[in-house]
């Protein structure tokens, strides 16, 4: 079976990456075809009604580092994106106080005083730091990475001109940004407060997706993110889509659709074409072939090249490189269909404090023995959550009077000592009750109406993430920029021609930040930024 | 930040919530939000202070120059620094010669990062030999620890513990003899004392940010009502005025007393290095002792004082004929700012930019448009006629400007001692 | 005050010692004071018990440099090196045996008991580590160079760093740029299965440091000690007499060079004048001047307890403060009536010539690690033993003994209460438990013990928080950040005052690097100074 059209670009997985990459190869006039194995576009980036009427954003659950100009060149809004701010963060705290960072700084000031007045007026210098260090790194996000391994002299001055961008950093920058790289958060954070829930809350942000504690090298790194937004002129870095993280991919999809891209759910692709070591197309599972010049795959790279290419076809190095790649996942989802808010224990009732995330993180050492926990294949029996009620944003989400709740939990390991079962599913969901309800107690008397359950095996068996990995590939040092995914290919191309990566699991990384499949785009499009 | 969506009953959290965040009234508050007609007011430091007491504020100026004003300074942060080593610590981190400052007087200081670059100025009060209070326009707790450390000195932040009135004017000195109990004549000109005001023990610092005769009277928060109704009551014959920032603003720009975030920016905050200045750049080299050993940022304003420095402050004088003419061209009498404004205005000469003003005002004593401007050195000579910008009729103009020495206003009773 | 010397050392450790033998060498006036009676600092030889003598600080050296032995004639000193083979040996309690020969390919075959994959991989594994290693011995060997204000010098320095990088060939270098930020945990599991493989070469990646083989950075410990040649993963080298002969040997050239040491002479002060280090303030009050003071002391010890903070900026400070130096090791030293016989290799042999170590998997190692997290001493804690007594008979009477423990985790700062006496029992009643379950003979054999608590090697040797490497060895405090940001090249914000500890690049180790690295940087200022 044979179709005559043959596409200038076939894209496997209508993710948010697999998406914008179409997007961007369509607006270019290229004929391009998606294919998404499940019914509906989205990926990891999903809106659902699993219980009627109520909306659940099932996977990823707030929209951080989307970048502006994928709004603006795909003109997002005009195909419905609005995306609504997070105005705070709220921790509770078991001792009855609680911690809460504001949108406006001299009510966060106020709120840090409580805690600790030097925290007060180092969270703003902290702040100021971390802007700048996060516009300074900017351009290594926004360009294609040079490989330093290669001898090539095009490579050769990619590498002069990177060490040229270091070197006008200036020491401070230069320094700090060493530092984000290589140091725990706890010990980064360490350095700048004292108070413990501020200090657990800002690195629990800076552990999400990893297989890391906040005491472990390396995470500070992610703390610069949540500056990221705020020198794109994007108003406050943390948003959530009207309508769920699914409304974004349905955006995104209808920007492709306007170019002319196609999209063809429920169509799961079996395996990559490879003739003369090049990609020439795609076979669906159900046997159809599908020609394409160029074959973009928005899955993660072990999924593509251990599942979809014939071994014989990748250069053994290359494979074991591959294999070599880290994905372990560490976290999990419970969205919750809701009678009525939770009310807690520290601020009982509803109020502005729900409307932002809230996240249970009292001390470093909470999250930390919540790692312990995971490091030797159980879940934390007092988890990190990290919870968003959009509801309270979105009304819409659920019917009147409703809501919905959105938890993400870590640590939960993908290797589970003794395996995942439905059971075991379930008594994790009741882990994570519980712990909410340490602090709402109302969440367990009743107000809960329906609830899904995600564990790290439910996020491959769903999302095909491999092992559940949040971001197709954990995000430590060793496996970013230049070595994303692995040293050598961290160009969107691969050893087989014709075959590019536009997932997470290339550089920038993961997040809902499409940053993977514009830059995939303009590699393929013969206009990667230099 | 008050979400809609939670319209009804307000829960237990909201209440909370609310009192928690919302910005301060400082301990006058009671009185000035009774006299704040126009409701006009503005953030100062995580509280709300008057902009301007009646819906205009020229009187509350007038009063300035001459009777008496009575300005909330409360925000201001305060610092009380004691200890064995105290002063050594001090003159570790500001400029100006901290030994040699008496008890009982007050220095202005700036004070630098260990590039010389300004992160802030303030007064130095000298309270006795151990005991001091910094005041300054931003938080400084952590510069200031961060300096301290292996030192025999204890720092507290006091800003909420001590609030602040400032009395000024020429009618000040004879207010506060009504209810002080302290010998005012022989409070000389930078010095502090303590005593009462109607039994209410306080400091009063002969200091100010108007450049006039005046007094900054410190107390217990507790007493601040007390307080404020025995000045204007003892003031009222004098014809004392709650007066807002407003009014202040166009006062200090006639004095050429900088404001921080306007005026220059301070080095912690300052994105690029552009951006930052040396107090030499800032017009306030006479306060950089050299000849001390040891300070924050010795070694780099060493340096600029040999190479020589890049810019300079200066005052602006628009010339009246050129500004009536730029507006004669379009039929228009001169227009002239009704408040004092605070954004970037360039400044050329040669046919180039050659600085730009940060602040100007009409000062309606003096019947003079200044401005204060960063100016690069080669053009910073006082007495040159520049060109500053002025916008007439939606359109860029070049007013001529003299370059002179600030203050603009300087009346001899600010320091005299009768 | 005119300046009697042109150097003053304070500290007469090993890196101490190194600097003031080249700069005496190079006809600079030197005089090292040193508080304690004897030279050496951690690297010494004390006696334990009548007629035992044992290491109480390190027992064993890093890669000596053999520019430094050589330029120093150290074996005419006194200086024998023994290289024992085995370099490791791990007991297993299920009764298996684990050793690490200098010879990968009879390592393999030690490994294929275990794992015949993890046999296979063995040769191609050390082959590619050896490149790196290569690498970072290259790298150890240099001053840092600057990168935001690079001079010429220092784009060269970078040119021929990439060069050599490059020469390993595409693999070393992608090795090299991933191996760095790993976890030793995380490099291991993707080349071995074994646990009892894993766990030996895992504790190389976390001796010293507070820190499990699942923390980042790791893998960079284990290759900061590893050898150049293929295999030496876990190198063993020792000293024949005890560590402290290394320091005799030390003290012996710079001395024979014209350097002067002074023991129970305990700087109170440096002393600054304007900006710049004119001298040395003894605690006895004896003030001495020198054109150049050079610290061998930890970078805390020597900027928040030698110089008045006056001196120093703000910034520079804070930096010194955040410094981290979790100290996570302690000591313990037993006199031994025979041999500890192990029950997986019984007798005597040359399994015991070498290191016995203490960890049979990463996980052990990361529970250990997991405990001292939270401020207690790990219930099972990793052990680094020696028994220096079986290279020179003359440190223990006929037919007795000596062994040299290091153990962690024993945190500095305990969660509950101090290092007192009874903590200090306890912790040795664990470590010979601990011990014991390998070879229960050791029991009955002890004749004396002594302990070393985190605090006690503060106390003894003058280590912050008893950090052995004079600052934690996490990638945020090595190379351009060692010891702090911007002052990685032995000067300090205070003229003509260096450090020339393992507080400075490249660290910790008994190697020699940071003394012999200060020397040439020193001499560099001494000759640009008389120029001009």
């Amino acid at each position: 079976m044979k179709r005559s059209v043959r596409y200038d670009a076939i894209v496997i997985g209508g993710g948010h990456n697999g998406l914008v990459n179409a997007a961007y190869l369509a607006r270019a006039g290229r004929r391009v075809l998606v294919l998404e194995r499940r019914h509906i576009v989205g990926g990891a980036t999903v809106t659902e009604e699993v219980y009627p009427g109520f909306k659940y954003s099932v996977a990823s659950y707030v929209v951080s580092l989307l970048r502006p100009e994928i709004i603006r060149d795909l003109d997002l809004p005009a195909h419905g994106l609005e995306i609504l701010p997070l105005q705070s963060t709220f921790t509770p705290l078991a001792n009855g106080d609680h911690l809460i960072r504001w949108a406006d700084p001299d009510a966060t000031r106020r709120e840090l005083c409580r805690h600790s007045p030097r925290d007060a007026e180092a969270y703003e210098e902290f702040g100021r730091l971390m802007a700048q260090i996060a516009f300074a790194v900017k351009p290594l996000l926004g360009m294609v990475p040079p490989d330093p391994t290669s001898l090539d002299p095009r490579e050769l001055r990619g590498v002069l001109r990177l060490g040229r961008y270091f070197q006008r950093l200036g020491d401070e920058k230069f320094f700090a940004l060493l530092k984000l790289m290589t140091m725990s958060s706890a010990d980064f954070l360490d350095e700048w407060f004292e108070s413990e829930p501020l200090k657990a809350t800002l690195s629990a942000s800076g552990t999400i997706g990893t297989f890391l504690g906040p005491r472990s090298p390396g995470t500070a790194y992610v703390l610069l993110h949540h500056y990221m937004g705020e020198i794109d002129g994007v108003f406050r870095a943390w948003g959530f889509p009207r309508g769920g993280t699914g409304a974004l991919s349905a955006a995104i999809a209808a920007a492709a659709q306007r170019f002319s891209a196609e999209i063809r759910t429920n169509a799961p692709v079996a395996q990559v074409i490879v003739k003369d070591s090049r990609a020439a197309g795609v076979v669906l599972e159900d046997g159809e072939e599908i020609e394409g010049r160029v074959v973009v795959s928005a899955l993660d790279p072990k999924r593509t090249f251990l599942k979809l290419i014939e071994p014989r076809h990748l250069p053994p190095d290359f494979a074991d490189a591959i294999r070599r790649y880290k994905t372990r996942g560490s976290s999990g989802k419970v969205n919750l269909a809701l009678d009525e808010l939770p009310s807690f224990t520290c601020l009982p009732g509803p109020g502005p404090h729900l409307s932002g995330s809230i996240s249970i993180s009292p001390s470093l050492e909470y999250l930390e023995r919540a790692y312990d926990d995971a490091k030797y294949g159980r879940w934390s029996r007092r988890p990190y959550l990290d919870i968003l009620i959009p509801s309270l944003l979105d009304p819409t989400m659920a019917p009147p009077g409703k809501h919905v709740m959105s938890i993400f939990v870590q640590y939960v390991p993908y290797d589970l000592e003794g395996g995942w079962t439905d059971e075991r599913r379930e008594e994790f969901g009741d882990t994570v009750v519980e712990t909410l309800a340490e602090y709402a107690p109302n969440i367990l008397k009743g107000a809960i109406l329906h609830r899904q359950v995600l564990t790290p095996w439910d996020l491959e068996e769903t999302m095909g993430l491999t092992e559940g990995n949040i971001f197709h590939g954990e995000l430590a040092p060793y496996q970013l920029f230049c070595l994303r995914p692995v040293p050598a290919w961290a160009k969107y191309r691969t050893p087989i021609r014709n075959l590019y990566l536009c997932g997470s699991g290339t550089h920038p990384g993961g997040g809902i930040s499409g940053a993977p499949g514009r830059l995939a785009a303009l590699t393929i499009l013969g206009e990667g930024p230099s | 930040m008050w979400g809609a969506g939670q319209a009804g009953k307000t829960s237990r959290a909201t209440a909370i919530l609310y009192l928690r965040s919302m910005l301060r009234g400082t301990p006058f508050h009671s009185r000035t939000s009774a006299l704040c007609q126009g409701q006009n007011w503005r953030r100062w430091a995580g509280y709300v202070v008057a902009s301007s007491y009646e819906l205009t504020h020229d009187r509350e100026y007038f009063a300035i120059r001459t009777t008496a004003a009575l300005i909330d300074v409360s925000p201001l942060h305060k610092y009380r620094i004691h200890g064995p080593d105290a002063a050594r610590f001090l003159d570790r981190v500001v400029t100006r010669d901290v030994p040699k400052c008496a008890v009982g007087q007050v220095m202005y200081t700036p004070w630098c990062d260990d590039a010389g670059k300004v992160l802030d100025d303030g007064t130095l009060a000298r309270l006795d030999e151990q005991r001091f209070r910094l005041t300054s326009a931003l938080p400084n707790l952590r510069w200031l620890c961060e300096n301290a450390a292996g030192m025999k000195v204890t720092i507290e932040d006091v800003s909420d513990s001590v609030c602040a009135l400032a009395l000024q004017g020429p009618a000040s000195r004879g207010i506060l003899k009504r209810v002080a109990d302290v010998e005012l004549d022989g409070l000389r000109f930078y010095r502090i004392t303590s005593g009462r005001v109607s039994g209410i023990p306080v400091e009063i610092s002969r200091t100010g940010y108007t450049g006039d005769l005046g007094y900054e009277i410190w107390a217990e928060p507790r007493h601040a009502g007390a307080l404020w109704d025995a000045l204007m009551e003892a003031g009222r014959p004098y014809g004392i005025t709650a007066c807002g920032m407003l009014a202040m603003d166009v006062a200090r720009i006639e004095a050429g007393l900088l404001l921080i975030q306007v005026d220059y920016i301070p080095a912690n905050r300052a994105l690029i290095e552009a951006q930052k200045s040396t107090p030499f750049e800032l017009a306030l080299g006479w306060t950089v002792k050299l000849e001390k050993e040891l300070f924050a940022g010795r070694r780099a304003l060493l340096e600029e004082q040999r190479r020589g420095l890049p810019w300079q402050l200066r005052g602006l004088e628009v010339q009246w004929d050129s500004l009536e003419r730029l507006y004669g061209e379009v039929g228009l009498p001169p227009v002239l700012p009704n408040i004092a404004w605070r954004t970037s205005v360039p400044v050329y000469a040669d046919g180039k930019q050659i600085g730009y003003a940060t602040s100007g005002a009409w000062s309606p004593i003096l019947k003079k448009y200044m401005a204060l401007a960063h100016l690069r050195s080669e053009y910073a000579q006082p007495g040159r006629i520049v060109g500053m910008e002025v916008t007439v009729e939606h359109r860029r103009k070049q007013a001529a400007a003299r370059i002179v020495q600030t203050p603009f206003f300087d009346p001899p009773r600010k320091r005299a001692t009768p | 005050m005119t300046a009697t010397y042109d150097a003053v050392v304070i500290g007469a450790g090993h890196n101490g010692l190194v600097t003031a033998a080249y700069l005496a060498k190079a006809g600079l006036r030197v005089l090292v004071l040193e508080r304690r009676e004897a030279v050496g600092g951690a690297a010494v030889t004390e006696e334990l018990a009548p007629g035992f003598r044992c290491d109480t600080g390190a027992h064993r050296i890093g890669l000596l440099r053999r520019e430094i032995a050589r330029d120093l004639a150290l074996t005419r000193y006194g200086l024998e090196i023994v290289r024992p083979d085995p370099a490791v040996f791990t007991p297993l309690p299920d009764g298996r045996h684990l050793v690490v020969w200098r010879e990968p390919r009879k390592t393999a075959e030690a490994i294929r008991g275990f794992s015949k994959a993890d046999a296979e991989r063995w040769i191609p594994f050390t082959t590619r580590m050896a490149k790196v290693a290569r690498v970072l011995a290259a790298v150890q060997a240099i001053p840092p160079p600057r990168v935001t204000e690079p001079a010429r010098s220092d784009l060269w320095t970078f040119l021929k760093l990439g060069a050599r990088l490059r020469l390993g060939g595409r693999t070393a270098m992608a090795d090299l740029l991933r191996t760095l930020p790993m976890s030793a945990a995380d490099l291991l599991d993707e080349w071995f299965e074994s646990d009892a493989l894993k766990g030996t070469l895992g504790a190389g990646g976390i001796t010293g440091v507070f820190q499990g083989p699942r923390s980042a950075g790791t893998a960079y410990v284990m290759l900061h000690y590893a050898g150049s040649e293929p295999g030496a993963l876990r190198p063993c080298a020792l000293v024949r007499g005890g560590t402290g002969k290394l320091a005799q040997a030390l003290a012996g050239a710079a001395v024979r060079h014209g350097a002067q040491i002074r023991t129970g002479a305990e700087v109170r002060q440096i002393l600054v004048r304007d900006g710049c280090a004119s001298g040395v303030l003894l605690a006895s009050g004896e003030e001495i001047a020198a054109a150049r003071v050079i610290s061998n002391a930890d970078p805390r010890r020597t900027f928040l307890g030698l110089v008045d903070p006056v001196h120093l900026g703000a910034g520079f400070l804070q930096e010194i403060r955040h410094m981290r130096f979790g100290g996570a090791c302690a000591k313990v030293h037993l006199a031994l009536g025979e041999l500890p016989n192990f029950t997986c290799a019984p007798g005597d042999g040359p399994h015991l010539r070498g290191v016995i170590s203490i960890a049979p998997s990463l996980d052990y190692l990361e529970r250990a690690y997991d405990d001292a997290k939270y401020g207690g001493i790990s219930c099972r804690p990793y052990l680094e033993a020696v028994i220096p007594s079986l290279h020179d008979s003359g440190l223990a009477p006929p037919g007795r003994h000596v062994m040299s423990i290091l153990v962690q985790y024993a945190p500095y700062r305990l969660k509950e209460g101090g290092w007192d006496a009874a903590r200090r029992d306890a912790l040795a009643d664990l470590v010979v438990e601990t011990l014991a379950e390998y070879a229960p003979n050791v029991k009955s054999a002890i004749i004396a013990r002594h302990v070393l608590t985190p605090c006690d090697l503060e106390a003894v040797f003058g280590l912050t928080e008893g950090n052995i490497h004079h600052g934690e060895m996490t990638l945020d405090q090595l190379f351009f950040m060692r010891p702090v940001p911007g002052w990685a090249r032995y000067r300090t914000p205070i003229e003509r005052l260096y450090l020339c500890g393992a507080g400075a690049h490249p660290g910790g180790g008994v190697s020699g690097m940071s003394g012999w690295n200060a020397a040439r940087e020193i001499l560099s200022d001494v000759r640009s100074d008389s120029r001009g």
